[in-house]
């Protein structure tokens, strides 16, 4: 078994983020954090469910939702996947200025769309829906919301990668970091693709 | 070979040809991938944006392109599918049949039986 030798350090491993012990320990785990994600989203999915047909008097999802914007913030999302496709690809050929240079964009991309929902709830907010105007306020500010907080800190997790290995080159290391940033990237926009069916599409369509 | 293994050491070297090969094609299917994802979201805004289809065929439509777009972000952009993924796929798969069970029983729950 080739893989509980030593590795020579001289050659590219096919897989520099699963060629150490520690490397292929942090990939399991984070798979096992993805897991109880998902839960945690579906149990807001749920609630949002459960709830969303409670208006009260205040606006309603038929009213607020721009089919146009959440479109826009879909394609951003799904291309900053695809980027982050290239940087690992990118490891894989041993070329670590194109896999910062691919993680920036990833960056860049996640900010664009964060800065859009910003626009977007106080958009919302400036059209009568307050957190605790009525439950469907509170379930969709929730759900949606997690998924922002969950943006952000994708972007400040890559970020301190980005600052922290900027001039290291790459490492046996900093693969697997790179590695579970990248999942962690992907699980985002996984939940998005619920998000936007159920919350979005639902909403105007249903 | 030195069994003293340097982690934070910069890798050297290229990909032998053969993953080079591999590499290439992997890009290729991303890519694919990628376009066609953006189709079948495309498709799913068109069919709730559009008039001309009734939202009684839109809704499990849309439900059913979701499904299908998720089962390729995992397969594909997550690598799901490689070899070595099986503790990978029952806990993703897991969290998946909770999450399932607990927006049905919270809908329920709550009281919503009509669409």
């Amino acid at each position: 078994m080739a893989e509980h030798e030593a590795i020579d350090i001289k050659e590219l491993p096919e897989q520099p983020e699963k060629a150490t012990l520690e490397g292929r320990n942090k990939y399991l785990g984070f798979w096992f954090f993805l897991g109880g994600e998902t839960v945690l989203f579906g149990s807001l999915i749920g609630t949002y469910l459960g709830l969303r047909g409670g208006t009260i008097d205040g606006p309603g999802p038929a009213d607020l939702f721009h089919l146009d914007l959440v479109f826009i913030m879909t394609m951003i999302l799904l291309t900053s996947s695809l980027t982050s496709v290239m940087a690992i690809i990118n490891m894989h050929r041993g070329n670590f200025k194109k896999l910062l240079m691919w993680m920036s964009m990833t960056v860049i991309l996640g900010t664009a769309f964060l800065g859009f929902e910003i626009y977007e709830f106080y958009e919302y907010y400036h059209a009568g829906l307050g957190f605790s105007t009525s439950a469907f306020a509170s379930s969709f500010y929730t759900l949606v919301g997690t998924h922002g907080a969950h943006v952000l800190f994708g972007i400040v997790w890559i970020t301190t990668l980005l600052v922290r290995y900027r001039k290291t080159g790459l490492t046996l290391y900093n693969a697997p970091k790179f590695n579970t940033a990248v999942l962690y990237w992907h699980f985002i926009d996984v939940v998005w693709v619920f998000i936007f069916t159920v919350v979005y599409l639902l909403g105007i369509g249903g | 070979m030195s069994s003293h293994l340097d982690a934070t050491a910069p890798l050297k070297g290229k990909p032998s040809k053969q993953t080079e090969r591999k590499l290439k094609k992997e890009a290729k299917t991303q890519l694919a991938s990628y376009f066609l994802m953006i189709a079948i979201t495309s498709m799913a805004f068109i069919s709730i944006a559009s008039d001309a289809i009734p939202s009684g065929f839109a809704i499990p439509f849309i439900l059913l392109l979701a499904a299908v777009q998720v089962t390729f972000q995992l397969y594909i952009f997550m690598h799901m599918g490689e070899r070595k993924t099986s503790w990978v796929n029952i806990m993703i798969w897991t969290g998946m049949l909770i999450a399932v069970l607990t927006v049905g029983a919270l809908m329920f729950l709550i009281g919503v039986v009509k669409y």
